[in-house]
């Protein structure tokens, strides 16, 4: 009875009858608290409340994400952990060569990504960033953009923001980029002629076949996905949802699917960043 | 020759005399089974952890034989009653020789 005992010690169960999303509380290795539920922010008008995909998830998978020893996420993690300090490029350096201890340099980073770069002048997302210091200030080779290594990154880097509000910012100079994203966001694509909205806006909490929709927070990204045995990144979701309304998808790494990202993001404002957490 | 073997365990710090706690551990391990093939179509060869040991201040807890037929990053949770303070030994046993270990010590209260 211990593993249940971890959860009911955790949640508080209250039966709300008309929605089938619960209404537990995620607090992770007993001290860190995620923000599951907050109000949805001003620039999101199609919903009063805004929820982490965790809420909608089955209490066994929940219970995955409270304990970083159950989370089979945190074995990507730990390789990250390895590969921060390993020295690769041209310049002899490693990642700790400049921002020594992740633990410490890479708090609050994941909480407001995907942003503006000024000097590149353009949004950039956390991989296109972790790219751009590899290419530039390493001499090493760019990753493929949602290769192992990759993700293996993001997660550890996420990780360290775990817990704080994200707080993506969608005015000044990423408003064009936002705009494009929300736009995306609305537009029907592909033969089945769905737009994001169809599904997490308008139907979040309902039924497709056998999945549970949830909001599309990517507050939990990148997330460790039972189906694919691994970490999946946001633009593999994007590509997978587009997918299923039967249309052409766009590419990882591609210009929308980084407006899109921004846009998304910011729908979660406020929520806590989860990652990398545990869906099925 | 497996890279980045890495052992986890999970003991409670604490117990009381007598107690059965639950000790979980983990090891990331690909344990390659022998039975697939790759691109080419060539078999890989088998290399896995084939025995995992636990010892409590010298005294044998559990001693598990491991076929081919576990996946991927092993994990084994089990349970042992904690007579006295000490030292949990645990060691996996690679195909290839290499001996990994981890111990945690656990007290009474």
């Amino acid at each position: 009875m211990k593993t249940t005992g971890l959860l009911t010690a955790a949640i508080a169960m209250v039966a709300t009858g008309a929605l089938a999303q619960d209404d537990h509380q995620l607090v992770t290795n007993g001290d860190i608290e995620i923000v599951t539920e907050a109000p949805a922010p001003d620039h999101v008008t199609g919903l009063r409340t805004i929820y982490s995909g965790w809420r909608f998830r089955e209490s066994s998978l929940q219970e995955m994400q409270m304990d970083d020893f159950e989370n089979p996420a945190i074995i990507a993690v730990d390789k990250a952990i390895v590969q921060w300090s390993m020295v690769d490029g041209a310049e002899g350096k490693s990642c700790a060569s400049c921002h020594e201890d992740v633990e410490q340099s890479m708090v609050g980073v994941r909480a407001v990504y995907p942003k503006w770069n000024e000097s590149a002048g353009e949004v950039r997302t956390l991989a296109m960033q972790i790219n751009d210091c590899r290419t530039e200030n390493m001499g090493a080779e760019a990753w493929k953009y949602d290769g192992e290594d990759m993700t293996g990154a993001e997660a550890l880097i996420s990780m360290q923001s775990r817990g704080m509000p994200v707080n993506v910012a969608i005015d000044g100079p990423v408003a064009d980029t936002w705009k494009q994203g929300e736009e995306m966001y609305y537009t029907r694509y592909g033969q089945l002629e769905l737009s994001c909205a169809s599904c997490h806006e308008e139907n979040y909490d309902n039924y497709i076949r056998a999945d549970h929709l949830s909001q599309g927070q990517i507050n939990g990204f990148p997330a460790f996905r039972l189906k694919n045995d691994g970490l999946v990144q946001t633009h593999n979701r994007f590509k997978g949802c587009i997918r299923d309304t039967r249309a052409e998808t766009y590419s990882s790494g591609s210009a929308e699917f980084v407006a899109l990202e921004l846009y998304v993001a910011s729908r979660g404002n406020g929520l806590s960043v989860e990652a990398p957490s545990v869906r099925p | 020759m497996a890279e980045n073997v890495k052992p986890k365990v999970r003991v409670p710090k604490t117990a009381a005399a007598g107690e059965a706690i639950t000790l979980k551990t983990l090891i990331s391990h690909p344990m390659e089974s022998g039975q697939r093939k790759d691109g080419d179509g060539k078999l890989i060869p088998r290399s896995i952890i084939n025995r995992f040991t636990c010892d409590f201040n010298g005294q044998n807890v559990i001693d598990v034989t491991m076929e081919p037929a576990i996946s991927t990053n092993p994990y084994f949770e089990f349970e042992a009653t904690v007579p006295e303070a000490g030292t949990f030994t645990f060691t996996w046993y690679d195909d290839d020789g290499s001996v990994y270990t981890e111990s945690q010590d656990i007290a009474i209260g």
